[in-house]
């Protein structure tokens, strides 16, 4: 659904991105992360024929963003990081007018702007001005206007940053929900647990450089390692630790607990707790250390700076 | 037409114009609920049109009471024209706020991340910012006209009169627009595109009161020439637009600082061209005369329409006044004259470099046209002073060398100059991808600066000396 083949923009001598290889298939989430000014919005305007890549080819919903650039905007649906609305309008006539431009018919575009409207807990504020609305509502808003003509691709910029948590959950059910009706989104956040959520795969990028990609297992593996496990005893450790050390590493250890890394918890961890059951040891508990995509994302980051000579101050290691 | 004149436009006129609509219609309702904008209309469409109906009749009692009725017909027709006038100015208000004032209030991406295409965002929001208006000036020209047709004054305008103001009035509100949102398109904040708008109301406000001296002088049928001329502009300046219009410089440009510095870098790299040495710098300016051999192409035809012309009219009319003096029987007294007593080279080269820098001010200022205009009207004059003797077959043959010594290198000078100044007012016109409008205009100005300064100058100097010192010594005893 969206390919992208050494996507390269350049505004004078600066390279904004670099070089981005994308494949999103329908029916997926793909979730870009980086730091403010890493090439984000770039990419998605990019994807929205917006702007014109210096080098490089993408195709959106089957479309060549440079030489169909009308039919690409047709079939992608756009959040953008402000939510622009006309404040002067009233939402129904904003959604009419945003029908019209995407040739719908003023009865399909009220069927589908007020369902989303209802989704979206919006009904209440037909007839406000959109100057009226909250900031979280003009955003809620906003989502409807990308959603209105049913688009093949979303992209979406920040969608939840100044919701509620109510409206957020409602707005990442709301993707959940395209994803199963095999749409595609493409989701810019700093928002990384609402990536870790939604994302069937992420990508960072910075610097206009996409310096890593893949699932979160993927990116988990690759870049914190093997998974940790986290074992609690029922009495002192005594020797415990010379006994598992032949079958895992151990990273961490404390009165009555310790830490293993292992690359296959499947094989390993049964095996853990037949030879400490065998030597007596009471097992209170043993259970993987969870990751997050923010220890993940740190990581990344931090092997990014160290591979161009700047180790970033306060980086997290683990 | 401009349907397909950017990439991946594929939309067909119909659809263009269609689309273009939907932008206008919801654009025109926004300006009606916003009280800036409705307010000054509402005052220049109704209460103005009152306040000159009274002053059409303190105009009829001065005249009268001081014996000059004659002269009514002549000064009545000013009014309508500016009831007219004060509500398409508010258009230029419209107009400035298109693309800036939504790029600052940051509604401009979603409108343009929809499959709407260039031409049709920029004609939807170039109607939407005259319709307005445009309405409200027919709206107080009708109401000014309604209470003088049924009111108490004495004065019915024409028909053809009433005309010549609606047409004058939509003609210089398209200009306007069209130029106003061409500026909306390029800046990158309201306040910038304020300020630049003075580049147009300027301008207007020069034609305004070239058109009150036109009316007033009775000579009204200048008024539609006018009007074919705005029209050509606006059509320059909507097409211009147009093709500058870009999505993506729309969005990418942030700041609107003015960088001296790089400006000076920009022009100084042009300027000097990589020369390491003045002669080289001189060689090099000589070379870039081909950069304006397509431009020199349009310049020789006008030269040598103009003077066609003059030499044409010289057979009609032999009593054409020329700064005061009656050109019949004085032509070849004159050019002999000329010959024998030369104005002195510093005169020469003086007039020579009032004409090209006069010509690029004008450049500057009007897309070329008048770049061009200036520097060839004098050889039109050359025309008519050399078709005299021709058309009196009273000999020819000393005029003609008298003439020839006098252009020889003076119009290869203008033509090249004219030709430089050409190229610098088109920049605005022809628009390129690569290099943002500011740059492509420091490089042209760049080039009119080495073209006049290695080229031009030198010539004109040349051509001084002959007339000063080759001429007379060739006629100086005839």
């Amino acid at each position: 659904m969206i390919e992208t083949h050494g996507l390269t923009k350049q505004f004078g001598e600066f390279v904004a991105v670099n070089d981005i290889n994308l494949n999103v298939a329908a029916g997926q989430v793909f979730a870009v992360l980086g730091p403010n000014g890493a090439g984000k919005t770039t990419t998605v305007r990019m994807l929205t024929s917006i702007l014109k890549p210096t080098a490089g080819t993408a195709r959106v919903a089957g479309f060549d963003v440079v030489r169909q650039s009308t039919q690409v905007r047709a079939a992608v649906g756009v959040l953008t990081e402000q939510h622009g609305l006309y404040e002067r309008m009233r939402a129904l006539e904003y959604l009419e007018f945003f029908g019209r431009v995407y040739s719908l018919s003023t009865d399909e575009t009220r069927k589908r702007g007020l369902a989303l409207m209802d989704r979206f807990g919006l009904t209440d504020a037909l007839t406000k001005r959109l100057g009226e609305y909250s900031k979280g509502m003009k955003q809620k808003l906003a989502l409807v206007r990308a959603m209105l003509h049913d688009p093949q691709v979303l992209l979406l910029d920040e969608p939840t940053s100044a919701m509620d948590p109510q409206s957020a959950k409602q707005v990442r059910e709301a993707i959940t929900d395209l994803r199963k009706d095999s749409r595609t989104v493409v989701l810019t956040t700093h928002n990384l647990t609402e990536a870790q959520l939604l994302a069937d795969s992420i990508g960072v990028i910075r610097r206009g450089r996409m310096i890593a990609s893949g699932s979160f297992e993927e990116l988990a593996q690759r870049f914190v390692g093997d998974p940790v496990m986290h074992l609690a005893l029922g009495s002192a450790i005594n020797g415990t630790a010379s006994l598992i050390g032949e079958l895992a590493q151990i990273t961490e250890e404390g009165p009555d607990w310790l830490r293993y890394r292992t690359p296959t918890p499947t094989q390993t961890n049964p095996a853990v707790i037949k030879r400490l059951v065998e030597h007596g040891a009471s097992v209170v508990s043993l259970s993987p250390l969870q990751m997050n995509l923010e220890d993940v994302y740190l990581n990344i980051v931090e092997e990014d700076e160290v591979a161009h000579g700047h180790p970033m101050k306060g980086a997290k290691s683990s | 037409m401009t349907a397909a004149i950017q990439e991946g436009e594929q939309h067909t006129l119909r659809e263009t114009f269609a689309n273009a609509l939907i932008i206008t219609r919801r654009e025109v309702r926004d300006s009606f609920r916003d009280w800036r904008i409705i307010g000054p209309i509402f005052v220049l469409t109704l209460i103005f049109p009152l306040m000159a109906q009274g002053a059409t009749g303190l105009f009829v009692r001065f005249f009268e009471s001081s014996g000059a009725t004659g002269l009514l017909p002549a000064f009545l027709p000013l009014l309508p024209m500016i009831v007219g006038f004060f509500p398409i100015s508010i258009s230029i208000v419209i107009a400035l706020e298109t693309f800036v004032g939504e790029k600052e209030r940051r509604s401009i991406e979603p409108l343009l991340s929809t499959p709407l295409t260039n031409t049709e965002l920029y004609l939807g929001k170039t109607l939407a910012a005259m319709i307005p208006p445009l309405l409200a000036s027919y709206i107080g020209i009708g109401i000014y006209l309604g209470a003088l047709i049924f009111g108490t004054q004495a004065w019915r305008p024409e028909f053809d009169l009433i005309l010549q103001i609606l047409a004058l009035t939509t003609a210089q509100a398209l200009v306007m627009v069209t130029g106003a949102v061409v500026i909306s398109g390029q800046t990158t904040s309201t306040r910038a595109a304020n300020l630049l708008a003075s580049f147009i109301i300027l301008p207007v406000a020069l034609l305004v009161m070239l058109e009150s001296f036109i009316m007033v002088t009775n000579n009204r049928y200048v008024l539609w020439y006018i009007v074919g001329g705005l029209l050509i502009v606006d059509a320059i300046l909507f097409t211009t637009g147009a093709r500058l219009f870009n999505r993506e410089e729309l969005l990418g440009r942030q700041l609107d600082t003015i960088n001296l510095s790089w400006a000076w870098r920009t022009y100084r790299k042009q300027f000097i061209d990589g020369a390491r040495t003045p002669l080289e710098w001189w060689a090099r300016a000589w070379r870039a005369v081909r950069l304006v051999r397509g431009h020199a192409v349009v310049v020789i035809l006008i030269m040598v329409f103009v003077f066609a012309g003059g030499f044409a009219v010289a057979r009609v009319r032999t009593d054409l006044r020329i700064t005061g003096t009656t050109m019949s029987g004085n032509v070849p007294t004159l050019l002999l004259a000329l010959a024998a007593r030369p104005p002195g080279v510093n005169a020469v080269v003086e007039q020579g470099v009032r004409v090209v820098l006069l010509a690029t001010l004008l450049s500057v200022m009007s897309f070329g046209v008048l770049g061009v205009v200036a520097p060839m009207a004098p050889f039109a004059l050359l025309g008519y002073v050399l078709g005299q003797p021709v058309w009196s077959t009273s000999g020819v043959e000393s005029y003609l060398a008298i003439a020839t010594l006098h252009v020889l290198l003076e119009a290869p000078a203008l033509i090249i100059a004219s030709s430089a100044a050409l190229r610098l007012g088109m920049t605005f016109t022809q628009p390129n991808k690569q290099e943002t409008v500011g740059e492509r205009f420091l490089r042209a100005l760049a080039d009119c600066g080495r073209l006049f300064f290695g080229v031009v100058l030198p010539l004109l100097i040349v051509a001084g000396i002959i007339e000063v010192v080759l001429l007379p010594a060739l006629f100086g005893g005839r």
